[in-house]
C-alpha cells in the first residue's frame, strides 16, 4: 500500500551476489510504516540475508496475515509471488502453498496479534506438522493498525500507552514452537541486525519448521516507560545465548576461530551455522534443557535472544506424508488420472 | 382372517437395530443379495446422532420398477431394539409383518391385532452355538438375514456368494459366516410358512448399475479430476469423503519406482485451517478440495471470500445435513443453499453445483476442478446426507480419456519469455476472467501480490473507487460467464402440453421421477426441470417463463433456492409455488404428489371462489 514510488537508483558500484543481483533486487515497494518501527529493521535484515545467501526472488513465496507485520512483505523481494491473507490464518494458507509445491522457500510474516492471538492455533499446528518455512514474527506487544491494544505477548504489569495495564499473562512463542516441535527456534531484536542476519539465513536454509520471534517495538504504540517492548527496556534485559555467523554449503568453512570458543552446527542441507558462545554452558542441541534455560531468564526479567534450539536432522511434512519429490503442481494428466479402464474396475466391483 | 400384505419386489423392509451391534455388514448383505437377483432396491440409513448402544435404523425399499427414492410406510419391520419397539410397531402398515428376537416372549399387548408377528428366538439359537460374546451378537444379525432369506424368498446362491466375496481370504471367517447364515435359513423353513406375503423374484431390473455411496463417489471424483492436496476436518456427512480420497489415492496416486504419494491428505485443526490450506495450495497451481457440513461452512466464510476476491480456485464438497446450528447432524437437508451462494461478508456470489445421486457427485466433482481452475473462484459441490451417507443404485461411473485437465488462463514462463503482457486482474478477453501465474514461474515477470484488499488491474493495492467498481464488476462479469460453462438444467420430458411445471433439484431427484408418475395418476400433468448449478442457466428463466404456475420442490423450512431465483432472476415470484420437506428425512414422491395435489386443489377451489364472485 505504497502511495511513493521508490527511485529506482542502483549505485553502479553497489555489491552483487553470485547471482550478480544488487540488493536492490531484493527490496519492494517503501514502507508505510512509521518511521523507526522495528519491522522495518526486520525487512531490511530479510533483504541482506537473501542478498547474501543469492536466492533467486522469484522461488521465495512470502505469506503474511494482517496487521502491521503483515504489510512488510510488500516491503521486500519485489520479484516473490506474495500472499496477504486474513487475519491469523496465513500458517494454513503457507502450509496449503508448501503442500502444492515443495520447490519454493516459504516465509511465513506474522505479528504478535496475528500470531499469539487470533492465530495462535494455526501458529501451533502448522510449528506442529513440520512446515518447512522460516515463520517469522514481529513482536512488539501491541496492536499497531488498530491503535494500541495489548496483544497476547505483552507483559503482565505492562503499561500501554493510555496508561492501561496489562493483567493477562503473556504467551512466550519462542517456548510454544520449542514445545510444539519446531526444528530451529530462535529469538532476537530488531535493533541487533548483527544477530538477526546469520539467525535468517540459517533459518532460510533449515530444512523443517524454523521459527523466528523478533521483538520489534511499536514506536507509535509501546515504546515508552511502562512498556516491556520498548527499545530501552530490550536493550537493558537482552541476554544473548550465543552470536553467530551462517556459512552456506557452497563456501569453504573457515578456521578463523579459536577453538573451544566456536561451535560448527551442520544442518540438513549441509550448510553450517557457527555459533559464537558467549553462555559457555548453553547447549542448543538440548531442547528441555533450552527451555529450562529461558523459562530460568525469563523468571529473573530476562529476555533471552540467540538460536536457542535446533535439530540437526529436522523433517518436515513432506516427508511425514511420504510424498513425491516433485512439486504437486507440477503433477499431469498422466500422474493424476486413473483413466476409464481403472472405472471399469470399480464399476465392476460395486455390482 | 387377518389382511397379510402381498407384494412381488416391490416393499419396504426396515431393521431397527442397536448401534454398535455390528448390524450394519449384516443388513448391507440383505439389500446387495436383492439387488444381486436383479432387483432395484434402495437402503437408507437412518441414525440418530450418537456412537454405540443408541437406536440406528436401516430402511430398504425394493422396487422392481427401479423407484430410488424413499417410499415411506414399513411393509415389514426387524425389531432388533427393544428400546424403540413401541415406535417401530407403530410403523408397520396395515396387514404388514414384524419379525423379532422371540427369545424373551413378548405379551400379547406389545404387538398390533393387525399385523403378523413372527418370533424367532435369534438370542437362544446364537448361545447355543457361540459362546464368545462378540460372536454372539455379530452372528445374530447374520442368523435373521439367513431367515429373512426364507420368509421374502431372497436367493440364498446370492447372499453367499456375497460372504464369499466378502471374506474372500479369510476361510474361517467365511465358513462361520456361512453357518450362521444356514442356521438362519434352516430354522425359519422349519419353523414358518415361507414365504410370506412379501416376496422377491429374480428379474433383470438392475442391469449394469452400480451401488455405491455419494461421498466415496466425490471422493473419486476427486482423483479423476486432478486434485492433489485435500484438508479436512471431520464433520459427519462429510467425513467418508477424506477418507475415501485418501483410500482412492493409495491405490491410485502411488509413484510406481518409489512408492511415493502424489496426493498430500492433512486432518486440518479445524475447518478454517482447513479451507485455508485449500487456497494456498490452488493459488501455488495444486488442485485442492475441502468436505464439510453446514458448521464448517460457516467456520470458513471469511476464507471464501478471500477465494472469491482474490480469485483463488477451491473446491468445497459441502454434504448437507439439518440445520441450523448443530441442527440434526445425521440427517439430510438442502439447507446450505443461501449460506455456500453468498458465502462470508460483502457483495459475494459463488458457483453451486447439485449432484442428484453418487453418479453426479462423481461427475461434477471432477467438473468442479475444471470450472474452480477455469473461472478462478470457490466451487460448492452441493451434495447432502442422503447421496453421501447411502449406497445408491446409479449407471456406472464413466470417463472419457480424451477428456485433459483444464487449468484455465494460466500464464506460462514461455508466455512471459515471448512478452506477453501480464497484469493479474486484467480482463483481457472481455469474459471476466484474468490470467493468473504460479508463483516461482518466471524470474523477472509475472510475479504479483496476492491479497484480500482491492486492488488495480496490476494487482497493486487501490482503495480509488473506480478500480473498485471496475474490479467489482468483472466479478460480475465472471459470474455471467460460468452460465455458458456450468451443467445445464435437466428437462424431464413429457409428452402431454402443461401450463404447470415443477424444478427440483439434488437429491430430490428420485422421489420427483417417481412423484411424476403420481401426479399423472391423479390426472395432474407437469412439466419437470432439474436445476444443476447457480449461476441459473438461462433454461431456468425461460421454463418459468413458460408456465404459469412452479411448483419448486426443496428439502429446507424457508425455500431458499426459491430464494436465490427471486433474487438473482428477472422472474415474477408469485409463480413460484414451494413445496418444502423438511423433517430430516429424504423426501418421498407421496410427500411431493400429495402437497402439489393439494396446492393445485386448494388454487382451483380459489379460482372456483373468485369466479363465484365470494
Amino acid at each position: 500500500m505504497t502511495y511513493i514510488a521508490k527511485p529506482k537508483l542502483n549505485h553502479p558500484q553497489a555489491a552483487i551476489n553470485t547471482l550478480g543481483f544488487t540488493r536492490r533486487h531484493y527490496e519492494g515497494t517503501i514502507s508505510t510504516l512509521c518511521a523507526g518501527c522495528g519491522h522495518d529493521s526486520i525487512s531490511g535484515a530479510i533483504i541482506q540475508a537473501f542478498f547474501e545467501l543469492s536466492i533467486e526472488p522469484h522461488r521465495v513465496a512470502k505469506l503474511s496475515g494482517i496487521g502491521c507485520s503483515s504489510k512488510t512483505p510488500t516491503y521486500f523481494l519485489g520479484g516473490s509471488h506474495g500472499f496477504n491473507s486474513v487475519h491469523g490464518r496465513m500458517p494454513s494458507v503457507l502450509t496449503g502453498a508448501n503442500l502444492a509445491n515443495r520447490d519454493l522457500i516459504y516465509l511465513g510474516v506474522s505479528g504478535d496479534g496475528d500470531s499469539a492471538s487470533i492465530g495462535f492455533g494455526q501458529f501451533a499446528h502448522s510449528i506442529r506438522r513440520g512446515v518447512n518455512m522460516l515463520y517469522v514474527v514481529e513482536n512488539n506487544g501491541v496492536y499497531g493498525l488498530t491503535k494500541g491494544q495489548f496483544s497476547a505477548t505483552a507483559d503482565q504489569g505492562s503499561k500501554s500507552k493510555k496508561g492501561a495495564i496489562n493483567s493477562d499473562s503473556p504467551i512466550d512463542l519462542v517456548s510454544v514452537a520449542m514445545q510444539l516441535g519446531a526444528t530451529f527456534v530462535a529469538r532476537s531484536f530488531s535493533g541487533d541486525k548483527t544477530q538477526l542476519v546469520p539467525l535468517l539465513k540459517a533459518a532460510i536454509q533449515h530444512k523443517g519448521a524454523a521459527f523466528i520471534d523478533v521483538l520489534s517495538p511499536c514506536v507509535a504504540f509501546n515504546n515508552h516507560g511502562g512498556s516491556t517492548k520498548s527499545y530501552d527496556y530490550l536493550r537493558e534485559h537482552n541476554e544473548a545465548v550465543n552470536r553467530l555467523d551462517f556459512i552456506p554449503k557452497r563456501e569453504e568453512i573457515t578456521t578463523d576461530y579459536a577453538p573451544g570458543t566456536v561451535e560448527d552446527i551442520e544442518q540438513h542441507d549441509g550448510s553450517v551455522v557457527r555459533l559464537h558462545k558467549v553462555a559457555e554452558d548453553y547447549d542448543p542441541y538440548d531442547r528441555i534443557a533450552a527451555m529450562n534455560y529461558l523459562q530460568a531468564h525469563a523468571a529473573r526479567g530476562e529476555l533471552v535472544t540467540g538460536l536457542l534450539y535446533l535439530d540437526r536432522e529436522p523433517e518436515d511434512l513432506h516427508s511425514h506424508l511420504g510424498t513425491v519429490k516433485a512439486p504437486l503442481n507440477t503433477l499431469g494428466d498422466k500422474e493424476l488420472c486413473p483413466g476409464a479402464k481403472a472405472l471399469d474396475a470399480i464399476n465392476a466391483s460395486l455390482r | 382372517m387377518k389382511k397379510q400384505l402381498a407384494a412381488v419386489n416391490d416393499f419396504v423392509v426396515k431393521f431397527a437395530n442397536v448401534n454398535g451391534s455390528g448390524s450394519a455388514s449384516a443388513n448391507t448383505l440383505f439389500a446387495k443379495s436383492i439387488m444381486r437377483m436383479g432387483v432395484p432396491v434402495s437402503p437408507r440409513n437412518i441414525f440418530p446422532s450418537n456412537i454405540q448402544g443408541l437406536p440406528t435404523w436401516y430402511e430398504v425399499r425394493v422396487s422392481e420398477r427401479g423407484w430410488l427414492g424413499r417410499r415411506g410406510g414399513v411393509d415389514l419391520m426387524v425389531a432388533m431394539n427393544p428400546q424403540t419397539w413401541n415406535e417401530d410397531v407403530k410403523e408397520i402398515a396395515a396387514g404388514g409383518y414384524l419379525f423379532y428376537d422371540s427369545t424373551k416372549p413378548m405379551p400379547a399387548s406389545k404387538f398390533r391385532d393387525d399385523i403378523t408377528v413372527i418370533g424367532m428366538p435369534l438370542t437362544q439359537i446364537c448361545n447355543r452355538t457361540y459362546t464368545d460374546a462378540r460372536q454372539r451378537q455379530l452372528f445374530k444379525n447374520i442368523i435373521y438375514v439367513g431367515a429373512l432369506s426364507a420368509l421374502l424368498d431372497i436367493d440364498p446362491e446370492a447372499i453367499k456368494k456375497l460372504i464369499a466375496e466378502q471374506y474372500r481370504g479369510k476361510e474361517a471367517l467365511l465358513d462361520s459366516n456361512i453357518k450362521a447364515f444356514e442356521m438362519g435359513r434352516d430354522y425359519a423353513r422349519a419353523e414358518f410358512k415361507c414365504p410370506i406375503g412379501l416376496r422377491c423374484e429374480a428379474r433383470d431390473a438392475v442391469g449394469d448399475q452400480i451401488f455405491l455411496e455419494g461421498n466415496s463417489a466425490a471422493a473419486l471424483g476427486a482423483v479423476y479430476g486432478g486434485a492433489t492436496v485435500c484438508a479436512w476436518y471431520p464433520i459427519t456427512p462429510s467425513s467418508s469423503v477424506a477418507e475415501a480420497f485418501e483410500r482412492h489415492c493409495k491405490k491410485f496416486r502411488r509413484e510406481p519406482e518409489t512408492g511415493d504419494a502424489r496426493f498430500a491428505i492433512i486432518q486440518a485443526e479445524d475447518e478454517l485451517a482447513s479451507i485455508g490450506m485449500v487456497i494456498g495450495a490452488a493459488w501455488n497451481g495444486s488442485r485442492s478440495f475441502t468436505a464439510t457440513s453446514g458448521p464448517g461452512i460457516s467456520l470458513m466464510q471469511e476464507f471464501i471470500g478471500l477465494a472469491y476476491f482474490a480469485e483463488i480456485p477451491a473446491v468445497i464438497i459441502d454434504v448437507q445435513r439439518g440445520g441450523p446450528s448443530t441442527g440434526m447432524p445425521t440427517r439430510t437437508q438442502q439447507s446450505d443453499v443461501l449460506s455456500c451462494a453468498y458465502a462470508s461478508h460483502g457483495d459475494t456470489k459463488h458457483v453451486l453445483l447439485f449432484p442428484e445421486d453418487p453418479r453426479e457427485a462423481f461427475e461434477l466433482t471432477a467438473l468442479a476442478f475444471d470450472y474452480a481452475d477455469r473461472l478462478q473462484t470457490p466451487i460448492f459441490v452441493m451434495s447432502d446426507l442422503d447421496i453421501g451417507m447411502n449406497e445408491r443404485l446409479c449407471k456406472p461411473l464413466s470417463w472419457d480419456d480424451s477428456k485433459l485437465i483444464d487449468r484455465g488462463k494460466v500464464m506460462t514462463e514461455e508466455m512471459l519469455d515471448a512478452g506477453t503482457a501480464f497484469g493479474r486482474y486484467l480482463d483481457v478477453d472481455g469474459d471476466g476472467i484474468p490470467y493468473r501465474t504460479y508463483p516461482g514461474t518466471h524470474p523477472k515477470s509475472g510475479a504479483y501480490f496476492t491479497r484480500g484488499t482491492t486492488k488495480d488491474r496490476m494487482a497493486k493495492y487501490s482503495e480509488a473507487g473506480p478500480d473498485y467498481i471496475e474490479n467489482m464488476e468483472r466479478l460480475l462479469k465472471k459470474f455471467e460467464t460460468a452460465k455458458s460453462i456450468l451443467p445445464a438444467p435437466v428437462r424431464h420430458a413429457n409428452k402431454v402440453a402443461t401450463r404447470i411445471g415443477v424444478m427440483y433439484y439434488g437429491s430430490t431427484s428420485p422421489a420427483m421421477e417417481e412423484a411424476f408418475e403420481l401426479l399423472q395418476e391423479d390426472g395432474i400433468v407437469v412439466d419437470g426441470l432439474r436445476i444443476r448449478a447457480f449461476p441459473f442457466h438461462e433454461d431456468v428463466e425461460k421454463f418459468v417463463a413458460a408456465h404459469d404456475m412452479v411448483f419448486l420442490v426443496e428439502q429446507n423450512r424457508d425455500a431458499q433456492l426459491r430464494t436465490l431465483l427471486m433474487t438473482e432472476c428477472e422472474m415474477d415470484p408469485a409463480k413460484l409455488t414451494p413445496v418444502l420437506h423438511y423433517d430430516g428425512t429424504p423426501i418421498t414422491a407421496r410427500f411431493i404428489a400429495g402437497a402439489i395435489g393439494a396446492k393445485l386443489g386448494a388454487k382451483n377451489a380459489q379460482a372456483q371462489r373468485s369466479a363465484a364472485g365470494n
